[in-house]
């Protein structure tokens, strides 16, 4: 539910993504102002997330960009959820841009794909967060309800 | 506990001082510098030299929110003239100082420029932030390019436009309840933006939130100020017990509103029990884990299903409702391994058998022994809820009484004080039960136990003159024994506090628990 004012800013957004997007970021689909769906590759040679695609959605609040976008990778049979220590594997990610205290209205679509990338790039460990399995199997809410404990920010 | 309790509240704290007690003012201590002294809450008792001051009795003061203002006033002005700097610069340094003004203006003379930047200032000399229109400006945030369109920056220069600007600090201030850390919207810019540029640019109800929100950091910031629990009351109190403390002393405030409350963990009065047993006992009582303790001293279990069997009567010879198995109550073995002893188990000597009986025999004794304290401090309690139909009736009774015997409204009023004594007294004794739950037998508990019983039975007479019908309340001689009795047991009250007072400041008490020595709900203990 996108209200004026994020709509305007989107509107912007999409245009501007349309006409040119960073190396490894593609948008695949931005019907509204609610959900968008984008494609990213990470592009050096890290061995944990060569040749792979990873689907990511957008949803937007009507109070976007004051408040960030749910952001959240999604599975189908050929984009898997990339394995890294902050990302659950029902997709979640765990950062702090992404929320309310990291967030900045500045921030957007584009910016939060490229962190992410550069999230995976940086990366070396084969692994999920701790406790992924307990949280994948009893998390009923929200990303943006989850109190995430930032514990390193680093990875 | 519940919030009837708040009922207890109305009693003035003239009733449970002796005569030669002091008031409760703080002992000329006013400029807060506590944090750097320890113990001062001693200290303070010791200079108050002429005055004797109970032991349970503790200094504290009462701030009005016109008082909590002029606190922060204050500061703010005396920063500002110090250091020469805004008063929205030095409120918002305070602030990042927890208000300890004197570590803040060390700190800035030392490294100025570190202290601006930890705090979230710009070292920059411009002028206050004011709003503009800037020619060819887009905003980052809406992408509006309007020409004409009124935009706003902090002194980092990042600039947004008025609109955008007000949504974010709507947000901020409404949705996350955030004030005296609202930040620069830009990513990673971390100048705070201060009360003036704030009220500049958002209307009215939303300045009025922020500076409830600025004004309620101020209290929390301090670890000597706590906002009084009672609902409604918008009084501060200070006391410099601090969290270490308090295993050696029960800080009881009692704030203007009449609400009186252990400073150390915001519940209601729970002297002469420390915060720690407090929440122990609280916990107990309302864990499930004394129904486990009746179903193992009541109950055994069946060996072959481990159905819970409760034998209510009859021989040893037991057969298991659900899986008709049959075995010996007293050995739990098989029944049929029993032999020719029919109906009298000789295996009961054995080892394994005399350790189950044992282990059983405790859990009985120990659940006995709660049952013990819980009721005395369930009856209180209960006591002091109908306390409350009473202090209702009594204020009825004392119109009436007025009418009837011709007294004048002054003279009726000593059984308003009889209620408020009652209340109070009754609301010690039920802590009174809890904490001696917790207390390991010596020649203290005895002692303990003495004045225990001894403000149990004041109370008790008191409260059977205060039901007597009105007839005989206006009896002259019912009257002068009700006030006599009143004043028998507040003077009861303020002996037995006292002693448990002393001894738990000189440690003496053993308790049959561990004792943390950290206080009730937990947190960093110090917070520089």
């Amino acid at each position: 539910m996108a209200g004026h004012f994020a709509a305007k800013r989107l509107s912007k957004e999409l245009s501007k993504i349309r006409s040119s997007l960073p190396p490894g970021i593609e948008l695949v689909s931005a019907d509204n102002f609610e959900e968008w769906l984008l494609d990213i590759r990470v592009l050096d040679n890290n061995p944990l997330y060569q040749n792979e695609t990873y689907r990511l959605k957008f949803r937007f609040a009507s109070s976007y960009p004051i408040e960030p976008p749910e952001v959240v990778f999604v599975k189908l049979p050929d984009r898997p959820i990339p394995i890294h220590p902050h990302i659950y594997s029902n997709g979640i990610i765990c950062l702090d841009l992404l929320g309310q205290q990291g967030w900045s209205p500045v921030q957007n679509v584009e910016s939060v794909c490229m962190s992410l990338q550069s999230m995976l790039t940086g990366n070396s460990k084969n692994e999920r967060p701790p406790g992924d399995e307990e949280f994948v199997r009893g998390n009923r809410l929200r990303p943006k309800d989850i109190e995430f404990y930032y514990h390193d920010n680093d990875v | 506990m519940d919030s009837d309790d708040d009922f207890m509240s109305t009693v003035s704290s003239e009733d449970d001082m002796l005569p030669d007690d002091s008031d409760n003012d703080m002992s000329g201590d006013d400029d807060f510098a506590f944090d750097d002294e320890p113990d001062v809450y001693i200290d303070s008792q010791k200079e108050t030299g002429h005055k004797k001051k109970a032991a349970y009795d503790i200094s504290f003061k009462v701030y009005e929110p016109g008082d909590i203002t002029k606190q922060q006033d204050d500061l703010i002005n005396e920063v500002n003239m110090i250091l020469d700097i805004s008063k929205e610069e030095a409120a918002i340094l305070l602030r990042h100082f927890r208000w300890n003004k004197e570590r803040l203006i060390e700190d800035y003379m030392d490294r100025p420029v570190q202290v601006l930047d930890a705090a979230g200032l710009a070292q920059t000399a411009a002028g206050p932030p004011r709003m503009q229109v800037v020619p060819g400006f887009v905003c980052d945030i809406c992408c509006e390019d309007e020409p004409g369109l009124q935009t706003f920056a902090l002194k980092c220069g990042h600039r947004y436009c008025v609109d955008c600007y007000r949504h974010y600090l709507s947000q901020k201030i409404l949705g996350e309840g955030e004030a005296a850390r609202i930040q620069c919207p830009a990513e990673g810019c971390n100048l705070i933006i201060d009360a003036r540029s704030l009220d500049l640019l958002v209307t009215q109800d939303l300045t009025e939130r922020y500076h409830e929100l600025l004004h309620r950091t101020y209290v929390e910031d301090k670890e000597t100020l706590k906002w009084c629990p009672a609902p409604d009351c918008e009084n501060a109190i200070e006391c410099a017990v601090k969290k270490k403390d308090l295993d050696r002393v029960v800080p009881t405030v009692s704030c203007l509103c009449g609400h009186r409350f252990c400073f150390g963990c915001a519940l209601n009065d729970h002297q002469p029990a420390p915060c720690e047993l407090v929440k122990k006992w609280l916990k107990k009582c309302a864990d499930d884990s004394e129904t486990a303790n009746w179903i193992s001293a009541n109950t055994k279990e069946c060996p072959k299903c481990n159905s819970t069997i409760e034998k209510n009567g009859g021989c040893n010879h037991m057969t298991c409702r659900k899986c008709k198995h049959e075995f010996c109550w007293m050995c739990m073995g098989l029944w049929s391994e029993h032999g020719t002893s029919w109906y009298n188990c000789n295996r009961y000597e054995e080892k394994s058998g005399v350790e189950a009986r044992d282990a059983q025999a405790r859990s009985r004794v120990s659940l006995e022994r709660y049952l013990h304290y819980y009721n005395r401090y369930a009856n209180h309690e209960q006591s002091a809820r109908l306390d409350k139909d009473i202090y209702t009736k009594t204020e009825r009774k004392m119109v009436q009484l007025q009418k009837e015997s011709g007294m004048s409204w002054i003279e009726v009023q000593y059984l308003n004080s009889a209620s408020q004594a009652l209340q109070t007294c009754r609301q010690t004794l039920m802590w009174t039960y809890a904490f001696a739950f917790y207390l390991a037998r010596n020649n203290l508990t005895e002692i303990f136990e003495d004045n225990q019983k001894d403000l149990e039975m004041a109370v008790e007479a008191l409260s059977e003159m205060f039901e007597r019908p009105i007839t005989e309340l206006a009896d002259s001689k019912l009257k002068v024994e009700i006030m006599d009795k009143t004043s028998y047991c507040n003077k009861r009250r303020v002996i037995l506090l006292e002693d448990t007072a002393q001894n738990l400041a000189e440690g003496r008490w053993t308790f049959n628990v561990e004792m943390t020595g950290s206080g009730a709900n937990g947190g960093p203990s110090s917070r520089r």
